[in-house]
Protein backbone atom coordinates (compact mmCIF):
# COMPACT_ATOMS: atom_id res chain seq x y z
CA UNK A 1 0.00 0.00 0.00
CA UNK A 2 0.93 3.46 -0.91
CA UNK A 3 1.91 5.15 1.84
CA UNK A 4 1.75 8.76 1.45
CA UNK A 5 3.56 11.90 3.01
CA UNK A 6 -0.08 12.82 4.04
CA UNK A 7 -0.71 9.39 5.89
CA UNK A 8 3.24 10.52 7.49
CA UNK A 9 1.32 13.82 8.51
CA UNK A 10 -1.42 12.46 10.42
CA UNK A 11 0.58 10.00 12.38
CA UNK A 12 3.17 12.72 13.57
CA UNK A 13 3.17 16.45 14.45
CA UNK A 14 4.46 19.11 12.04
CA UNK A 15 4.44 21.89 14.06
CA UNK A 16 7.39 21.52 16.38
CA UNK A 17 9.94 22.76 13.71
CA UNK A 18 8.59 25.53 12.60
CA UNK A 19 10.14 28.80 12.96
CA UNK A 20 8.37 31.52 14.41
CA UNK A 21 9.71 34.50 11.79
CA UNK A 22 6.65 36.21 11.12
CA UNK A 23 6.10 36.08 7.31
CA UNK A 24 2.32 37.39 6.95
CA UNK A 25 0.75 39.60 10.42
CA UNK A 26 -2.94 40.64 9.51
CA UNK A 27 -3.77 43.83 11.87
CA UNK A 28 -7.35 44.75 12.30
CA UNK A 29 -8.20 44.27 8.56
CA UNK A 30 -11.97 45.31 7.21
CA UNK A 31 -13.52 45.05 4.01
CA UNK A 32 -16.66 45.94 2.77
CA UNK A 33 -18.39 45.78 -0.59
CA UNK A 34 -21.24 48.74 -0.49
CA UNK A 35 -23.22 47.69 2.27
CA UNK A 36 -21.77 44.66 3.15
CA UNK A 37 -19.04 44.55 5.99
CA UNK A 38 -17.28 41.24 4.43
CA UNK A 39 -14.27 41.21 6.60
CA UNK A 40 -14.46 43.10 10.09
CA UNK A 41 -11.38 43.53 11.88
CA UNK A 42 -9.51 39.92 11.26
CA UNK A 43 -6.37 39.92 12.81
CA UNK A 44 -4.20 36.75 11.85
CA UNK A 45 0.04 36.19 11.63
CA UNK A 46 1.62 33.16 10.18
CA UNK A 47 4.85 32.19 10.10
CA UNK A 48 7.37 31.02 7.94
CA UNK A 49 6.77 27.51 6.72
CA UNK A 50 3.46 27.31 8.04
CA UNK A 51 0.28 26.08 6.51
CA UNK A 52 -2.38 28.02 8.09
CA UNK A 53 -6.02 27.02 6.42
CA UNK A 54 -8.56 29.38 6.65
CA UNK A 55 -12.13 27.72 7.19
CA UNK A 56 -15.52 29.27 7.06
CA UNK A 57 -19.09 29.59 5.16
CA UNK A 58 -19.44 30.54 1.99
CA UNK A 59 -19.56 34.42 1.90
CA UNK A 60 -17.44 34.91 4.86
CA UNK A 61 -14.54 36.73 2.97
CA UNK A 62 -12.05 33.95 2.67
CA UNK A 63 -11.28 34.24 -1.09
CA UNK A 64 -11.73 38.28 -0.13
CA UNK A 65 -8.76 37.95 2.40
CA UNK A 66 -6.26 36.37 -0.22
CA UNK A 67 -7.39 38.56 -2.45
CA UNK A 68 -6.27 41.93 -0.05
CA UNK A 69 -3.18 39.88 0.58
CA UNK A 70 -1.93 39.83 -2.89
CA UNK A 71 -3.67 43.29 -3.42
CA UNK A 72 -6.10 42.47 -5.87
CA UNK A 73 -9.03 43.87 -3.42
CA UNK A 74 -7.71 47.11 -1.61
CA UNK A 75 -8.53 47.13 2.09
CA UNK A 76 -10.40 49.66 3.84
CA UNK A 77 -9.04 49.98 7.19
CA UNK A 78 -6.34 47.65 8.19
CA UNK A 79 -2.27 46.31 8.18
CA UNK A 80 -1.01 43.54 6.31
CA UNK A 81 2.80 43.27 6.39
CA UNK A 82 4.31 40.51 4.15
CA UNK A 83 7.98 39.90 5.04
CA UNK A 84 8.03 42.96 7.28
CA UNK A 85 6.59 45.38 4.32
CA UNK A 86 3.42 47.05 4.78
CA UNK A 87 1.86 46.48 1.56
CA UNK A 88 -0.75 49.41 2.14
CA UNK A 89 0.64 52.33 -0.06
CA UNK A 90 2.96 50.12 -1.75
CA UNK A 91 3.62 51.04 -5.30
CA UNK A 92 3.06 49.08 -8.03
CA UNK A 93 6.69 48.11 -9.09
CA UNK A 94 6.85 47.48 -4.89
CA UNK A 95 3.86 45.26 -5.10
CA UNK A 96 4.59 43.33 -8.27
CA UNK A 97 8.26 42.92 -6.37
CA UNK A 98 6.24 41.18 -3.43
CA UNK A 99 3.90 39.44 -5.68
CA UNK A 100 6.59 37.35 -7.57
CA UNK A 101 7.34 36.05 -4.00
CA UNK A 102 3.51 34.69 -3.79
CA UNK A 103 2.11 31.94 -5.70
CA UNK A 104 -1.77 32.31 -6.06
CA UNK A 105 -3.94 29.51 -7.19
CA UNK A 106 -7.55 30.68 -8.06
CA UNK A 107 -10.69 29.14 -7.14
CA UNK A 108 -11.67 28.48 -10.59
CA UNK A 109 -7.87 27.95 -11.42
CA UNK A 110 -8.04 31.09 -13.86
CA UNK A 111 -6.04 29.70 -16.48
CA UNK A 112 -5.70 31.90 -19.74
CA UNK A 113 -7.98 30.52 -22.32
CA UNK A 114 -6.24 31.78 -25.70
CA UNK A 115 -3.16 29.91 -24.04
CA UNK A 116 -2.13 25.93 -23.84
CA UNK A 117 -1.46 24.26 -20.62
CA UNK A 118 2.37 24.72 -21.04
CA UNK A 119 2.05 28.22 -22.54
CA UNK A 120 -0.05 28.75 -18.66
CA UNK A 121 2.73 27.47 -16.85
CA UNK A 122 5.46 29.55 -18.95
CA UNK A 123 3.95 32.85 -18.49
CA UNK A 124 5.66 33.85 -15.11
CA UNK A 125 8.61 32.26 -16.45
CA UNK A 126 8.74 34.04 -19.70
CA UNK A 127 7.61 37.29 -17.57
CA UNK A 128 10.03 37.20 -14.38
CA UNK A 129 13.14 35.32 -15.60
CA UNK A 130 16.21 35.13 -18.00
CA UNK A 131 15.42 31.18 -18.80
CA UNK A 132 16.29 30.14 -21.75
CA UNK A 133 13.41 28.25 -24.33
CA UNK A 134 14.93 25.40 -23.57
CA UNK A 135 15.25 25.88 -19.78
CA UNK A 136 11.56 27.08 -19.58
CA UNK A 137 10.59 23.83 -21.14
CA UNK A 138 12.36 21.77 -19.05
CA UNK A 139 11.05 23.89 -15.97
CA UNK A 140 7.26 23.39 -16.95
CA UNK A 141 7.41 20.12 -17.69
CA UNK A 142 8.65 19.13 -14.21
CA UNK A 143 6.25 21.38 -12.88
CA UNK A 144 3.58 19.77 -14.82
CA UNK A 145 4.95 16.91 -13.24
CA UNK A 146 4.69 17.29 -9.98
CA UNK A 147 0.81 17.70 -10.28
CA UNK A 148 0.61 14.83 -13.02
CA UNK A 149 -0.23 16.78 -15.79
CA UNK A 150 3.38 16.39 -17.80
CA UNK A 151 0.88 14.34 -20.45
CA UNK A 152 -1.52 17.62 -21.51
CA UNK A 153 1.36 20.19 -22.50
CA UNK A 154 -0.62 21.18 -25.85
CA UNK A 155 -4.11 21.18 -24.43
CA UNK A 156 -6.03 24.26 -24.54
CA UNK A 157 -7.96 24.72 -20.72
CA UNK A 158 -11.22 24.21 -22.48
CA UNK A 159 -10.25 20.47 -23.48
CA UNK A 160 -9.07 19.11 -19.74
CA UNK A 161 -11.38 19.12 -16.45
CA UNK A 162 -11.75 21.74 -13.81
CA UNK A 163 -10.05 19.14 -11.36
CA UNK A 164 -7.44 19.34 -14.25
CA UNK A 165 -7.33 23.16 -14.75
CA UNK A 166 -6.92 23.22 -10.87
CA UNK A 167 -3.81 21.12 -10.99
CA UNK A 168 -2.24 23.21 -13.55
CA UNK A 169 -3.16 26.26 -12.04
CA UNK A 170 -1.35 25.05 -8.96
CA UNK A 171 1.79 24.46 -11.16
CA UNK A 172 1.97 28.05 -12.53
CA UNK A 173 1.40 29.13 -9.21
CA UNK A 174 4.99 26.91 -8.09
CA UNK A 175 6.58 28.29 -11.45
CA UNK A 176 8.64 31.23 -9.73
CA UNK A 177 9.24 29.06 -6.89
CA UNK A 178 7.40 31.50 -4.30
CA UNK A 179 8.19 31.71 -0.56
CA UNK A 180 4.11 32.02 -0.16
CA UNK A 181 1.58 30.40 -1.26
CA UNK A 182 -2.26 31.37 -1.36
CA UNK A 183 -4.33 28.88 -2.36
CA UNK A 184 -8.15 29.39 -2.86
CA UNK A 185 -10.06 26.15 -2.48
CA UNK A 186 -7.72 23.88 -3.83
CA UNK A 187 -9.31 20.47 -3.27
CA UNK A 188 -12.82 21.55 -4.13
CA UNK A 189 -14.35 19.65 -7.24
CA UNK A 190 -11.65 17.01 -7.08
CA UNK A 191 -11.85 13.33 -7.02
CA UNK A 192 -10.46 12.24 -3.15
CA UNK A 193 -7.25 10.99 -4.65
CA UNK A 194 -6.68 13.52 -6.82
CA UNK A 195 -7.10 15.83 -3.86
CA UNK A 196 -5.05 13.66 -1.64
CA UNK A 197 -2.02 14.27 -4.03
CA UNK A 198 -2.64 17.97 -3.43
CA UNK A 199 -2.58 17.51 -0.09
CA UNK A 200 0.83 15.32 -0.80
CA UNK A 201 2.60 18.07 -2.75
CA UNK A 202 1.78 20.91 -0.54
CA UNK A 203 2.88 19.24 2.36
CA UNK A 204 5.88 18.84 0.09
CA UNK A 205 6.52 22.08 -0.48
CA UNK A 206 6.21 22.90 3.04
CA UNK A 207 8.84 20.45 4.45
CA UNK A 208 11.52 20.73 1.33
CA UNK A 209 11.22 24.05 1.08
CA UNK A 210 9.65 25.76 4.27
CA UNK A 211 6.73 27.40 2.25
CA UNK A 212 4.18 29.54 4.46
CA UNK A 213 0.72 28.59 3.03
CA UNK A 214 -2.71 29.99 3.47
CA UNK A 215 -5.19 27.48 2.34
CA UNK A 216 -8.87 28.50 1.99
CA UNK A 217 -11.01 25.23 2.14
CA UNK A 218 -14.11 23.46 2.83
CA UNK A 219 -12.43 20.14 2.72
CA UNK A 220 -12.22 19.26 6.49
CA UNK A 221 -10.15 16.13 5.13
CA UNK A 222 -7.81 18.41 3.79
CA UNK A 223 -7.70 20.99 6.06
CA UNK A 224 -6.68 18.34 8.76
CA UNK A 225 -3.80 16.67 6.50
CA UNK A 226 -2.17 19.91 5.79
CA UNK A 227 -2.95 23.04 8.36
CA UNK A 228 -0.46 23.25 11.55
CA UNK A 229 -2.92 25.75 11.67
CA UNK A 230 -6.98 26.54 11.09
CA UNK A 231 -8.88 30.36 11.46
CA UNK A 232 -12.81 29.84 11.11
CA UNK A 233 -14.51 32.91 9.84
CA UNK A 234 -18.19 33.37 10.66
CA UNK A 235 -19.40 37.26 9.69
CA UNK A 236 -16.09 38.68 8.73
CA UNK A 237 -13.96 37.63 12.26
CA UNK A 238 -12.02 35.32 12.89
CA UNK A 239 -14.24 33.02 16.15
CA UNK A 240 -11.46 30.45 16.35
CA UNK A 241 -8.04 29.53 15.75
CA UNK A 242 -5.79 26.61 16.96
CA UNK A 243 -5.28 22.87 15.76
CA UNK A 244 -7.52 20.97 14.16
CA UNK A 245 -8.07 18.86 17.16
CA UNK A 246 -8.59 22.18 19.19
CA UNK A 247 -11.44 23.43 17.00
CA UNK A 248 -12.93 20.20 16.69
CA UNK A 249 -13.42 19.87 20.60
CA UNK A 250 -13.92 23.04 21.07
CA UNK A 251 -17.66 23.91 23.38
CA UNK A 252 -18.80 27.38 20.52
CA UNK A 253 -21.27 26.57 19.58
CA UNK A 254 -20.68 27.45 15.91
CA UNK A 255 -17.26 25.64 15.93
CA UNK A 256 -19.23 22.32 16.57
CA UNK A 257 -21.85 23.02 14.59
CA UNK A 258 -19.21 23.54 11.61
CA UNK A 259 -17.03 20.22 12.19
CA UNK A 260 -20.42 18.00 13.14
CA UNK A 261 -20.70 16.97 9.65
CA UNK A 262 -16.80 16.00 9.83
CA UNK A 263 -17.29 13.99 12.78
CA UNK B 1 -42.41 65.04 -12.15
CA UNK B 2 -40.41 64.37 -9.11
CA UNK B 3 -39.48 60.60 -9.92
CA UNK B 4 -38.26 62.29 -13.49
CA UNK B 5 -36.28 64.81 -11.83
CA UNK B 6 -34.69 61.96 -9.94
CA UNK B 7 -34.26 59.89 -12.60
CA UNK B 8 -32.42 62.47 -14.89
CA UNK B 9 -30.15 63.05 -11.88
CA UNK B 10 -29.31 59.72 -11.53
CA UNK B 11 -28.63 59.48 -14.84
CA UNK B 12 -26.52 62.51 -15.00
CA UNK B 13 -24.57 61.12 -11.83
CA UNK B 14 -23.64 57.65 -13.58
CA UNK B 15 -22.26 59.66 -17.01
CA UNK B 16 -19.96 61.86 -14.70
CA UNK B 17 -19.58 58.29 -12.79
CA UNK B 18 -18.56 56.64 -16.03
CA UNK B 19 -16.19 59.51 -17.15
CA UNK B 20 -14.63 59.87 -13.78
CA UNK B 21 -13.65 55.99 -14.17
CA UNK B 22 -12.49 56.26 -17.76
CA UNK B 23 -10.16 58.92 -17.00
CA UNK B 24 -8.74 57.06 -13.96
CA UNK B 25 -8.52 53.44 -16.47
CA UNK B 26 -6.74 56.20 -19.23
CA UNK B 27 -4.06 57.38 -16.61
CA UNK B 28 -3.61 53.96 -15.64
CA UNK B 29 -3.03 52.92 -19.56
CA UNK B 30 -0.57 56.10 -19.94
CA UNK B 31 1.46 55.57 -16.79
CA UNK B 32 1.15 51.35 -17.38
CA UNK B 33 2.53 52.68 -21.46
CA UNK B 34 5.78 54.83 -20.32
CA UNK B 35 7.13 52.00 -18.45
CA UNK B 36 9.21 48.88 -19.15
CA UNK B 37 9.03 46.27 -20.71
CA UNK B 38 6.98 47.72 -23.66
CA UNK B 39 5.36 44.59 -25.42
CA UNK B 40 5.92 45.02 -28.40
CA UNK B 41 5.47 41.37 -29.27
CA UNK B 42 2.51 41.80 -27.97
CA UNK B 43 1.73 45.06 -29.83
CA UNK B 44 2.33 43.45 -33.26
CA UNK B 45 0.17 39.96 -32.45
CA UNK B 46 -2.90 42.71 -31.62
CA UNK B 47 -1.80 44.53 -34.81
CA UNK B 48 -2.37 41.07 -36.40
CA UNK B 49 -5.24 40.12 -34.58
CA UNK B 50 -7.37 43.51 -35.40
CA UNK B 51 -6.01 44.17 -38.89
CA UNK B 52 -5.80 41.31 -40.96
CA UNK B 53 -9.57 40.54 -39.21
CA UNK B 54 -10.83 43.47 -39.85
CA UNK B 55 -9.33 44.00 -43.59
CA UNK B 56 -12.13 41.73 -45.46
CA UNK B 57 -15.09 43.73 -44.00
CA UNK B 58 -13.52 47.32 -45.02
CA UNK B 59 -12.62 46.25 -47.98
CA UNK B 60 -16.30 44.98 -48.56
CA UNK B 61 -17.30 48.51 -46.86
CA UNK B 62 -15.64 50.72 -48.94
CA UNK B 63 -16.43 48.88 -52.27
CA UNK B 64 -20.26 49.43 -51.06
CA UNK B 65 -19.76 52.90 -50.30
CA UNK B 66 -18.01 53.95 -53.55
CA UNK B 67 -20.43 51.49 -55.93
CA UNK B 68 -23.49 53.38 -53.90
CA UNK B 69 -22.08 56.34 -54.49
CA UNK B 70 -21.14 56.42 -57.63
CA UNK B 71 -24.54 55.20 -58.64
CA UNK B 72 -26.39 57.80 -56.84
CA UNK B 73 -24.36 60.66 -57.68
CA UNK B 74 -24.22 59.79 -61.41
CA UNK B 75 -27.95 60.77 -62.11
CA UNK B 76 -27.64 63.96 -60.19
CA UNK B 77 -24.78 65.05 -61.95
CA UNK B 78 -25.85 64.11 -65.63
CA UNK B 79 -29.64 66.16 -64.56
CA UNK B 80 -27.17 69.27 -64.12
CA UNK B 81 -24.96 68.50 -66.89
CA UNK B 82 -21.84 67.85 -64.33
CA UNK B 83 -20.95 63.95 -65.01
CA UNK B 84 -17.52 65.08 -66.03
CA UNK B 85 -17.01 65.56 -62.18
CA UNK B 86 -17.98 62.20 -61.15
CA UNK B 87 -14.28 61.21 -60.44
CA UNK B 88 -13.35 63.97 -58.39
CA UNK B 89 -17.07 63.84 -56.51
CA UNK B 90 -16.26 59.61 -55.63
CA UNK B 91 -12.59 60.43 -54.97
CA UNK B 92 -13.04 63.53 -52.80
CA UNK B 93 -16.14 62.10 -51.00
CA UNK B 94 -14.53 58.92 -50.34
CA UNK B 95 -10.65 60.17 -49.08
CA UNK B 96 -12.70 63.18 -47.32
CA UNK B 97 -15.30 61.88 -45.17
CA UNK B 98 -16.83 58.40 -46.03
CA UNK B 99 -13.92 56.05 -45.93
CA UNK B 100 -13.04 57.41 -42.57
CA UNK B 101 -15.89 57.29 -40.80
CA UNK B 102 -17.16 54.32 -42.12
CA UNK B 103 -14.28 52.10 -41.48
CA UNK B 104 -14.50 54.05 -38.02
CA UNK B 105 -17.88 52.48 -37.80
CA UNK B 106 -16.89 48.94 -39.01
CA UNK B 107 -14.05 48.78 -36.92
CA UNK B 108 -16.16 49.78 -33.25
CA UNK B 109 -18.30 47.34 -34.50
CA UNK B 110 -15.97 44.34 -35.17
CA UNK B 111 -13.08 45.06 -32.87
CA UNK B 112 -15.03 47.18 -30.07
CA UNK B 113 -17.42 44.22 -29.84
CA UNK B 114 -14.38 41.14 -30.02
CA UNK B 115 -11.98 43.56 -27.49
CA UNK B 116 -14.92 44.23 -25.22
CA UNK B 117 -16.77 40.15 -25.14
CA UNK B 118 -12.82 38.76 -24.67
CA UNK B 119 -11.83 41.46 -22.26
CA UNK B 120 -15.10 41.27 -20.57
CA UNK B 121 -14.67 37.25 -20.38
CA UNK B 122 -11.18 37.48 -18.81
CA UNK B 123 -12.69 39.51 -16.01
CA UNK B 124 -15.44 37.40 -14.76
CA UNK B 125 -13.20 34.46 -15.15
CA UNK B 126 -10.26 36.03 -12.89
CA UNK B 127 -7.94 36.06 -15.94
CA UNK B 128 -7.28 39.24 -15.48
CA UNK B 129 -6.84 38.53 -11.50
CA UNK B 130 -4.53 36.15 -12.62
CA UNK B 131 -2.06 38.01 -14.76
CA UNK B 132 -2.27 40.96 -12.22
CA UNK B 133 -1.02 37.96 -9.51
CA UNK B 134 1.69 37.37 -11.63
CA UNK B 135 3.06 40.36 -11.27
CA UNK B 136 2.42 41.88 -14.70
CA UNK B 137 0.30 44.67 -15.06
CA UNK B 138 -3.24 44.46 -16.85
CA UNK B 139 -3.59 47.45 -18.07
CA UNK B 140 0.06 47.37 -20.12
CA UNK B 141 -0.31 43.51 -21.80
CA UNK B 142 -4.27 43.86 -22.11
CA UNK B 143 -4.46 47.14 -22.46
CA UNK B 144 -1.85 49.37 -24.08
CA UNK B 145 -1.79 47.13 -26.52
CA UNK B 146 -5.09 46.89 -27.95
CA UNK B 147 -5.53 50.63 -28.12
CA UNK B 148 -1.85 50.84 -29.75
CA UNK B 149 -2.64 48.44 -32.65
CA UNK B 150 -5.87 50.31 -33.21
CA UNK B 151 -4.59 53.30 -33.31
CA UNK B 152 -2.10 52.00 -35.82
CA UNK B 153 -4.17 50.28 -37.93
CA UNK B 154 -7.39 52.46 -38.22
CA UNK B 155 -5.62 54.82 -40.95
CA UNK B 156 -3.88 52.13 -42.68
CA UNK B 157 -7.40 50.31 -43.23
CA UNK B 158 -8.95 53.68 -44.34
CA UNK B 159 -6.42 53.71 -46.88
CA UNK B 160 -7.59 50.24 -47.97
CA UNK B 161 -11.43 51.36 -47.67
CA UNK B 162 -10.06 54.57 -49.60
CA UNK B 163 -8.84 52.11 -52.53
CA UNK B 164 -11.50 49.64 -52.51
CA UNK B 165 -14.22 52.41 -52.80
CA UNK B 166 -12.15 54.39 -55.56
CA UNK B 167 -11.73 51.29 -57.53
CA UNK B 168 -15.83 50.01 -57.40
CA UNK B 169 -16.19 54.00 -57.99
CA UNK B 170 -14.69 52.84 -61.06
CA UNK B 171 -15.88 49.72 -61.89
CA UNK B 172 -19.37 51.82 -61.34
CA UNK B 173 -18.96 54.00 -63.67
CA UNK B 174 -16.89 52.45 -66.04
CA UNK B 175 -20.13 49.71 -66.20
CA UNK B 176 -22.34 52.60 -67.44
CA UNK B 177 -20.04 54.92 -69.45
CA UNK B 178 -16.31 53.60 -69.82
CA UNK B 179 -13.60 55.43 -68.89
CA UNK B 180 -10.14 54.27 -68.22
CA UNK B 181 -8.68 53.26 -64.65
CA UNK B 182 -6.01 56.22 -65.72
CA UNK B 183 -8.30 58.91 -66.87
CA UNK B 184 -10.55 58.26 -63.87
CA UNK B 185 -8.03 58.50 -61.91
CA UNK B 186 -6.58 61.62 -63.56
CA UNK B 187 -10.04 63.45 -63.04
CA UNK B 188 -10.61 62.42 -59.81
CA UNK B 189 -7.23 63.27 -58.31
CA UNK B 190 -6.91 66.54 -59.84
CA UNK B 191 -8.67 68.63 -56.88
CA UNK B 192 -6.90 66.74 -54.35
CA UNK B 193 -3.77 67.84 -52.81
CA UNK B 194 -1.89 66.24 -49.87
CA UNK B 195 -3.77 67.62 -47.16
CA UNK B 196 -7.15 66.91 -48.21
CA UNK B 197 -5.73 62.66 -48.02
CA UNK B 198 -3.51 63.14 -45.39
CA UNK B 199 -5.29 64.77 -42.62
CA UNK B 200 -8.85 63.07 -42.67
CA UNK B 201 -7.03 59.71 -43.21
CA UNK B 202 -4.55 59.81 -40.01
CA UNK B 203 -7.83 61.68 -37.83
CA UNK B 204 -8.86 57.79 -37.88
CA UNK B 205 -5.97 57.15 -35.49
CA UNK B 206 -8.38 59.25 -32.93
CA UNK B 207 -11.16 56.50 -33.67
CA UNK B 208 -8.86 53.76 -32.79
CA UNK B 209 -7.26 55.41 -29.82
CA UNK B 210 -10.98 55.93 -29.29
CA UNK B 211 -12.46 52.37 -29.98
CA UNK B 212 -9.29 50.70 -28.26
CA UNK B 213 -10.17 53.16 -24.93
CA UNK B 214 -13.58 52.37 -24.98
CA UNK B 215 -13.86 48.50 -25.53
CA UNK B 216 -10.91 47.79 -23.36
CA UNK B 217 -12.26 50.20 -20.28
CA UNK B 218 -16.01 48.27 -20.75
CA UNK B 219 -14.28 45.06 -20.54
CA UNK B 220 -12.18 45.53 -17.81
CA UNK B 221 -14.82 46.78 -15.71
CA UNK B 222 -17.16 43.75 -16.77
CA UNK B 223 -19.55 42.23 -13.88
CA UNK B 224 -22.16 39.58 -13.53
CA UNK B 225 -21.32 36.09 -15.58
CA UNK B 226 -21.79 35.59 -19.46
CA UNK B 227 -24.73 37.89 -18.42
CA UNK B 228 -22.28 41.06 -17.76
CA UNK B 229 -19.79 40.20 -20.97
CA UNK B 230 -22.73 40.13 -23.14
CA UNK B 231 -23.53 43.93 -22.08
CA UNK B 232 -19.85 44.99 -22.11
CA UNK B 233 -19.39 44.34 -26.04
CA UNK B 234 -23.04 45.54 -26.38
CA UNK B 235 -21.79 48.78 -24.97
CA UNK B 236 -18.26 48.74 -25.89
CA UNK B 237 -20.02 49.13 -29.79
CA UNK B 238 -22.86 51.45 -29.15
CA UNK B 239 -20.44 53.93 -26.75
CA UNK B 240 -17.50 53.35 -29.84
CA UNK B 241 -19.72 54.27 -32.23
CA UNK B 242 -21.32 57.23 -30.37
CA UNK B 243 -17.71 58.30 -29.60
CA UNK B 244 -16.64 57.79 -33.40
CA UNK B 245 -19.37 59.91 -34.61
CA UNK B 246 -18.85 62.99 -32.12
CA UNK B 247 -15.02 63.13 -33.02
CA UNK B 248 -15.66 62.64 -36.57
CA UNK B 249 -17.92 65.94 -36.12
CA UNK B 250 -15.45 68.10 -34.15
CA UNK B 251 -12.48 66.72 -35.97
CA UNK B 252 -13.55 67.70 -39.19
CA UNK B 253 -14.42 71.11 -37.58
CA UNK B 254 -10.33 71.37 -36.65
CA UNK B 255 -8.63 69.81 -39.72
CA UNK B 256 -10.89 72.47 -41.40
CA UNK B 257 -9.54 75.09 -38.93
CA UNK B 258 -6.14 73.87 -39.82
CA UNK B 259 -6.11 72.64 -44.16
CA UNK B 260 -9.06 75.26 -44.99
Amino acid sequence: MKHSIAEDNLDNSHTADIPSEPVLVLRGVHKSFGTQHVLDGINLTVVRGETLTVLGRSGTGKSVLLKLIIALENMDAGSICIQGQEIAGLGLNEMNRLRIKMGFLFQCAALYDSLTVEQNVAFPLERHTKMSKSERSDRVKELLSSVGMEHDLNKMPSDISGGMQKRVGLARALALQPEILLLDEPTAGLDPITSGEIDDLVLKLQKEHALTSIVVTHDLHSARTIANRLALLEKGKVVMEGSFEELAESNDDFVREFFKRDS
Amino acid sequence: MESTTTSSGTMINRSLEWFGDLGSFSWKVICAAITRPFELREILRQIDEIGSKSLPLVALAGAAIGTVFALESRSSLVHFGAKAMLPAAVVYSIIHEMGPIITGLVVSGRVGAGIGAELGSMKVTEQIDAIEASAVNPYKLLAFTRILACIVVLPLLTLVTDFCGVCAGWITETLADPISIHRFLDKGFSGVNFSDFLAPTFRTSAFGLIIGLVACFQGMRTRGGTEGVGRSATSSVVLSSLFVILADVILVKVILIFFP
